[in-house]
């Protein structure tokens, strides 16, 4: 890895998605050794962000550099190449059905290394247990929870010790007891593995207690940028109405429509077929 | 006048679009032979799911198909007394005809939507992109063990349904009817020719397997990851895969069997 202080830099990025932009000159930092929250409302993009840093989709304009090399502009090969240093958690945790919870966690060890099969046994286990797992081994997807198979996909991700580590949604629908687990477990595995993070969600409290720095994003663009302490004390309206989770402010809560009296009115009259 | 143009137009670049994505896929996946031959089990185990997991369906519509073709082959040739040419004919009508067609066709509705829907809920539940980003191309790992898988399987399956539908024509002809086993066998072994008969019947399958494999495969990984998305694809499968196999049968046949 190169000396520089940030592990991803993203450039003047645009994105677009059937002709709309999902970000729209975008520029993003997300520091080595750091955990990064990126927050923001449903639908500005901020899974898709993490597709472009990991090459699974090309921005239109702009770059994306990850350790000092241009994403979009690798080879296949070398995206392939770059990604074994990249481990990310799916919102669906996307294990493997036709694998065992043993074989999933084992299958980037058996692809990426010639490691003799007791030693793939040993550091498998040493990973599942890490998540709390261990005897979940021989269950297959199927059997699992979705909590529990998301933790068996965080196991697989850090299988092998990646420098940058994806979380994409990782606290939606875990129980309390596991998210607490979760929060303390991400914070560990940035710091004993000297991992850099890049965090995406939008659930604010547990973002803003492991978050180094937090990135929140509005209509495809960073709003405003920060340690934790920064953002709570952000005077920008948009900010404050998605931190205190209100309804009525500058961020529509509603799909824009036409006049509501109307629309009930004369229902029927505009082309609305029930 | 216009709209109708520009719908014309929009439905012509989807399709060329199509083309040229397919190709592309296909191509990456035929590249993908190194790492299939490198991870053997990957394949043998593509061979089963798609091969011997059809043998019970391509086995039981060969038998049916040589006993029809036995009852419907006596009727016509014994109004000429050439009931003993039977043997020949139900060989030379599977041969070159109906056990590549047929088993193809079976082919495309049993294992080829198989193939589109184990694909396509792989892209629906994130597990092609969670193996990209694993550093493993699922080109080279999900589908170049399925396109080779089916072009092995379905030739293999081919002679199976030959085999068996010679079997039940005889079974008919000449357990039931009696018709001379000697000449049912016989003459069979007069008229038919090795290169001429079996070798283009085993190759009109071979290139209906890449066909119908291809069009499986393709159309689960370029799916709409959804419910309705899967349904579509599978059903295009089947249709587009059916149609080509038709098209293709009359193809190969003008040129093989075309030299009058």
């Amino acid at each position: 890895m190169s000396d520089t202080a940030n592990l991803v830099e993203i450039n003047g990025l645009t994105f677009l998605r059937e002709k709309r932009a999902i970000f729209s000159d975008l520029s993003l930092r997300i520091p080595k050794g750091k955990i990064t929250a990126i927050m923001g409302p449903s639908g500005t993009g901020k899974t898709t962000l993490l597709r472009l840093i990991g090459g699974q989709l090309k921005p239109d304009q702009g770059n994306v550099v990850v350790d000092g090399l241009g994403v979009p502009g690798l080879s296949r090969k070398q995206l392939f190449e770059l990604r074994q240093r990249m481990g990310m958690l799916f919102q669906s945790g996307a294990l493997f059905s036709e694998l065992s919870v043993f074989e999933n966690v084992a299958f980037p060890l058996r692809v990426h290394t010639s490691l003799p099969d007791d030693m793939i046994r040993d550091l498998v286990l040493i990973k599942l247990e890490s998540v709390g797992l261990r005897g979940a081994r021989d269950l297959m997807p199927s059997e699992l929870s979705g909590g529990m198979g998301r933790r068996v996909a965080l196991a697989r991700a850090i299988a092998l010790d990646p420098e940058l580590m994806m979380y994409d949604e990782p606290f939606v629908g875990q129980d309390p007891i596991t998210l607490g687990v979760l929060v303390k477990l991400i914070r560990q595995l940035n710091d004993a593995l000297n991992m850099t993070t890049v965090l995406v969600s939008h659930d604010i409290d547990e973002c803003l207690s492991i978050a180094d720095h937090v990135c929140v994003l509005s209509g495809g663009q960073v709003l405003v940028e920060g340690t934790p302490e920064e953002i709570l004390k952000s005077d920008l309206a948009e900010v404050k109405q998605f931190i205190q989770g209100l309804p009525d402010g500058p961020v529509p809560f509603r799909y824009p429509a036409s006049d509501f009296a109307e629309d009930i009115l004369f229902a029927g009259k505009s082309g609305v077929s029930v | 006048m216009l709209d109708w143009l520009q719908h014309i137009g929009h439905r012509v670049l989807s399709v060329v679009a199509g083309l040229g994505r397919s190709a592309q896929l296909l191509i990456a996946a035929l590249f993908g032979v190194g790492y299939v031959l490198k991870n053997f089990r990957l394949l043998v185990k593509q061979v089963y799911v798609t091969g011997v997991l059809s043998i019970a369906i391509i086995g039981v519509s060969g038998l049916f198909i040589g006993m029809v073709l036995g009852l419907q082959g006596y009727s016509i040739l014994v109004d000429f007394g050439a009931e003993e040419a039977l043997g020949q004919m139900v060989a030379l009508t599977l041969l070159r005809e109906l056990s590549p067609v047929v088993a193809a066709l079976l082919f495309a509705g049993r294992a080829g939507s198989a193939l589109t829907a184990e694909i396509g809920l792989m892209k629906a539940t994130e597990q092609l992109a969670s193996m990209e980003m694993i550093g493993v191309d699922p080109i080279k790992r999900v589908i170049a063990p399925r396109l080779y898988a089916g072009i092995i399987a379905l030739p293999l399956l081919c002679i199976l349904f030959s085999v068996v539908g010679v079997w039940g024509g005889m079974l008919v002809g000449v357990e039931w009817l009696g018709v001379f086993e000697g000449s049912y066998w016989g003459n069979m072994q007069a008229s038919v020719s090795f290169i001429h008969d079996v070798l283009n019947g085993v190759i009109k399958s071979v290139v209906f397997a890449f066909v119908v494999t291809w069009i499986a495969v393709f159309q689960g990984y370029d799916l709409e990851p959804t419910s309705e998305g899967i349904s579509r694809a599978t059903t295009k499968t089947v249709v587009h895969g059916s149609l080509a196999v038709l098209g293709l049968d009359f193809v190969l046949t003008a040129l093989m069997f075309g030299d009058f």
